[in-house]
């Protein structure tokens, strides 16, 4: 049976209605991967006999009538970041290539308490820094549209497994647009909830004060699903919210009246390809029809983000990493002189070429001296990156842009270029700084086939507006039902 | 050479908080099985976060305040980075450059003879969380190992203004401040468990000729882990800087002349230079993401210092007064602790004799304690029972001398209550007899038997009367002495 396409919200009204089991779909999904990965290369490690025991047990436990989780029987997959008890968890780093963590994630845990299946373990950029994949001490993950094309990054594995078709929806991480680039790229959902709206315990840190789990789908309404089962406050992590969590499946298809949206001038400026300008336009159309008011707004400091962004998360990095030293778990060197040689060889071994460069940069940033230039000056742009937002949403809703500022380019191409790779994230990672929520959803393709995404983005804890006026443009168009062209399980 | 001793104290202290200060491990002392109290955040697993222990935060505002510390309404933790096996994430959660309490006092004795004293002043105090403990096979044969039992415990650190003049008085500073931490029940304050540990920063300033003073390159002394340890290894510090400046002059500045670290060796009583780091340690310190900053309100600082109990300087002053007692008196039992105190307030009370409440628990307690290798935790005989004895003398149903062999008793192993002070009266015929007629007969007995002592007695020889006095009371034990005494000289004066 080919479940390819199918979006969570059909898959649960099939489980629901007995037409399918959770076996039948794991294991059609399990097929999926069998038949397309080795060409897509999404996954690290496929948990092939757990995900049928779970879903044969969501199954019995469905057929007595036995209460069963909001997510009972369907995939997830989850980028190799984040934590699950027993499952190898690698960061796509050497560093820990034989890590098994003994404890879940709260989104873990969440999960497991939904009867979500955990279905396999995404390739991502090591410790989550890149915006292609293709840092990944293990593989190069491909765009599924085009295989010669990236899939985005830093979470490409999870972005490219929904677009292939082989899980329904899946877990990634964003720090700078890591969700929300690939997302594009895959021509997928994917959402980067308000910092503290997802609790971080068990994420493996790369920027603290950045960091957001958050969801793919295939559908605005899965994305809502996912969102709804893993966000709420966790008392594990300080930074976790304690506010309501709405119920965005329920609402997600009601329609906002008298949407005001913000275009903002500084989003359209050189560098933007000329086809995905051309998408965003015709989105804004499409909103305008729907009686929706497009207004310009003003993001002075977004120039600056990137720059800000790269002495912050690079000296989080700095720091977060420096656990990383061969003594307690993960790698070790082999042969070493002493202690300090011990740590050296351990982290130039474990370590691939962007994490250290990214270590490098944060040491450099936080030394005596330096701090008050960089750290201290970029926590003071940082808070004027988030007025501008704070100034831009008293007189508009939702602000949309693009999600990248080109569809997705070529494996390789950008490799030895790592300012160009760092401007992939110039729309998204603003959010980050600033602490709110973006969405982005497929908005077309590109004359040679890739798929171009839009970015929504709101004030903090606005997931369920941003949920919303994205799906009031997903019921006008059909760029979410078109999937790539790969074999078929 | 004249000089002036700069001693100034960096003391750290793990706070007696049930779990860690960043995660629900307990905090508990545990060096026989290693990395048992771990969990994910202790460990530092990647993933792992920290959340702030509410208690540790709570004693720490607690001494903070005892110390006459500000305190600040905001904080935050900071992390401060550097590689070493015990350290499992590459730095330790400590606080930076806003701790959240600054600028107290701790007043010492500094003079025993004339009973003054002087403030030493807190530059700030700051919470951090413990490393773990490296452990090493000092015969080379296997690898070292780690526990991280100790990683995460909560530790207050206290920084002293150099304002300790000598060995003594840094000794005194940190006895006092042990004292303090000890009333709070904020610490056990056991040195040889590492709760309580010292580091030292010395110099000299020399006198010239002219008036100004040279100082001499800092050193900070560090692993003195007794008290004996601070003075021995202080007395010997200034003794080396003082000859390695009429060696050399080099002083704080001069090339040479920047601050050292040196490890005390109790073994040899020396400091010794430790491994120098190739720079100046860079710390690159910055606020931990993953920590809230805490806001403290005006009110949850009242509420705490509301909880204090008495501190040691108050207790002191108000002994004096109380009870009439000497200021060295009062400083032996302050200096024992807050039970120690609690229970001779309590007999002091009972027996309705402040004096004689502290001759009791200063002389006969203490020297029972140190002869038996006691703590005073383990003394048997309870407040209750020895106010009850004492307040037998002060009724005059005891003497001082039937009160001490009842005392020895109680404290056989038999049992210490009221109801053996009973049976040992009996047993022994202790109590003073009253009864006059009693005592008439033997002293009338006495008499007949003394013709010489009657006679002396007749002549102006008072002293015969003693030679008496012990027959009497030889005959007719628990009697009052003095009583016996009146009514002797009463009967002899009528023969």
């Amino acid at each position: 049976m080919s479940l390819s396409g199918a979006t969570a919200g059909e898959l649960l009204l099939r489980l629901e209605r007995g037409d399918l089991t959770a076996v039948e779909i794991t294991a059609g999904y399990l097929d999926a991967i069998a038949a397309r990965d080795g060409r897509v290369q999404a996954f690290l490690s496929v948990n092939r006999d757990e995900a049928l025991r779970q879903a044969t047990e969501i199954d019995s436990r469905r057929q007595r009538g036995a209460p069963v989780g909001k997510l009972a029987g369907l995939p997830v997959a989850v980028k190799d970041v984040i934590c699950a008890k027993g499952q190898k968890t690698t960061c796509a780093s050497k560093m820990l290539q034989n890590f098994v963590p003994p404890y879940d994630a709260h989104v873990i845990t969440r999960l497991r308490d939904e009867d979500a299946v955990l279905i396999g373990r995404t390739n991502m950029d090591e410790f989550a820094m890149g915006s292609s994949t293709e840092n990944s001490a293990f593989q190069v993950t491909k765009n599924p549209w085009n295989l010669s094309h990236a899939p985005g990054g830093s979470s490409g594995g999870s972005a490219a497994a929904v677009a292939a078709g082989m899980s329904p929806f899946s877990l990634g991480s964003d720090t700078g647009g890591s969700i929300r680039q690939p997302a594009g790229f895959c021509g997928v959902v994917g959402i980067k909830p308000t910092y503290g709206r997802v609790s971080r315990y068990g994420l493996v840190a790369f920027a603290s004060s950045l960091d957001q789990i958050g969801p793919f789908a295939n559908d605005v309404h899965g994305a809502a699903l996912l969102l709804e089962a893993i966000a709420g406050r966790d008392p594990r992590d300080s930074t976790s919210v304690d506010m309501p969590v709405p119920k965005y499946a329920a609402t997600v298809d009601e329609p906002l009246a008298g949407l005001k949206i913000g275009v903002a001038k500084e989003h359209f400026v050189a560098g933007l390809n000329v086809e995905v300008e051309a998408a965003v336009m015709a989105a804004l159309d499409v909103y305008r029809k729907l009686g929706a008011e497009v207004k310009e707004v003003s993001l002075p400091h977004s120039k600056y983000s990137v720059a800000v962004y790269y002495i912050v998360c690079a000296s989080e990095a700095s720091s977060n990493l420096a656990r990383y030293d061969g003594v307690h778990y993960g790698h070790r060197a082999e042969s070493f002189k002493d202690m300090i040689d011990m740590f050296c060889r351990t982290r130039g071994e474990g370590f691939g070429a962007e994490v250290k460069r990214r270590i490098m940069l944060g040491t450099y940033a936080l030394s005596a001296g330096y701090y008050d230039a960089y750290y201290l000056k970029a926590l003071k742009v940082r808070r004027l990156i988030r007025q501008d937002y704070d100034e831009a949403f008293k007189s508009v809703d939702v602000i949309v842009s693009p999600s990248s500022p080109t569809p997705a380019f070529k494996i390789g191409e950008l490799v030895d270029d790592p300012l160009s790779m760092y401007l992939q994230d110039i729309y998204t990672i603003s959010a980050n700084l600033a602490g709110l929520p973006g969405i982005v959803l497929p908005a077309g393709f590109s004359s040679s086939g890739l798929p171009i995404g839009l970015q929504l983005q709101g004030p903090a804890f606005a997931e369920e507006r941003l949920l919303r006026a994205a799906r009031m443009y997903e019921r006008e168009t059909d760029w979410h039902r078109r999937h790539p062209e790969l074999p078929r399980g | 050479m004249n000089h002036t001793v700069i001693i100034g104290l960096e003391v750290h202290v793990q706070l007696q908080t049930k779990s860690k200060i960043f995660c629900g491990c307990s905090a508990d002392f545990n060096p026989d099985h290693p990395n048992v109290q771990t969990c994910p955040v202790c460990l530092g697993l990647p993933g792992a976060l920290p959340v702030m222990n509410r208690e540790a935060f709570e004693l720490g505002v607690k001494t903070a305040l005892a110390l006459n510390c500000e305190i600040s309404s905001y904080t935050k933790w900071d992390r401060k980075h550097y590689y070493y096996p015990d350290l499992p994430k590459g730095f330790q959660i400590s606080q930076f450059d806003l701790p959240f309490s600054e600028d107290g006092f701790l007043e010492i004795e500094t003079n025993p003879e004339t009973g003054e004293r002087r403030r030493i002043g807190i530059i700030r105090a700051h919470l951090e969380e413990d490393a773990g403990k490296n452990l090493h096979d000092d015969a080379g044969r296997s690898d070292s190992q780690v526990d991280l039992n100790r990683a995460g415990t909560p530790l207050l650190e206290i920084v002293s203004q150099p304002d300790m003049r000598t060995a003594a008085e840094a000794t005194k500073y940190l006895q006092e401040l042990r004292l303090l931490l000890t009333y709070l029940g904020v610490s056990d304050c056991n040195m040889q468990e590492g709760s309580l540990r010292c580091d030292a920063n010395v110099n000299l300033h020399i006198h010239q000729d002219d008036g100004h003073k040279v100082p001499t390159p800092i050193v900070e002394v560090k692993n003195l882990n007794s008290f004996r340890n601070v003075e021995i290894a202080l007395e010997y510090e200034v003794q080396r800087q003082l000859e390695a400046f009429k060696a050399t002059g080099i002083k704080f500045g001069d090339k040479g002349g920047h601050k050292t670290t040196r490890g005390f060796d109790a073994g040899t009583g020396k400091t010794t230079p430790q491994r120098e780091k190739e720079d100046s340690a860079d710390y690159r310190y910055f606020p931990d993401p993953d920590l809230l900053p805490v806001t403290v309100t005006e009110d949850y600082i009242s509420s705490v210092r509301e909880a204090l109990p008495e501190f040691p300087a108050d207790r002191r002053k108000r002994f004096v007064a109380a009870y009439q007692l000497s200021d060295y008196d009062v400083q032996v039992i302050v200096d024992q602790g807050r039970g120690f105190g609690d229970y001779f307030e309590e007999v002091a009370k009972l027996c309705g004799d402040g004096k004689q409440a502290c001759n009791w628990v200063t002389q006969d307690i203490l020297r029972e304690l140190k002869e038996r290798k006691l703590e005073f935790s383990e003394f048997p005989i309870s407040a209750p029972v020895l106010g009850d004895l004492l307040g037998r003398i002060t009724k005059k149903k005891l003497t001082t001398k039937s009160a001490r062999e009842i005392f020895m008793d109680l404290l056989d192993g038999n049992g210490a209550s009221t109801a053996r002070i009973d049976e040992i009266i009996a047993a022994k015929g202790l109590a003073i007899v009253e009864d006059t007629g009693a005592i008439e007969k033997v002293i009338a007995t006495v008499i007949d038997k003394n013709a010489k002592a009657v006679a002396d007695f007749k002549a102006g020889k008072q002293a015969a009367v003693g030679a008496l006095i012990g027959q009497v009371m030889r005959e007719v034990k628990g009697a009052d002495p003095q009583k016996v005494r009146e009514m002797l000289i009463a009967a002899l004066s009528q023969r």
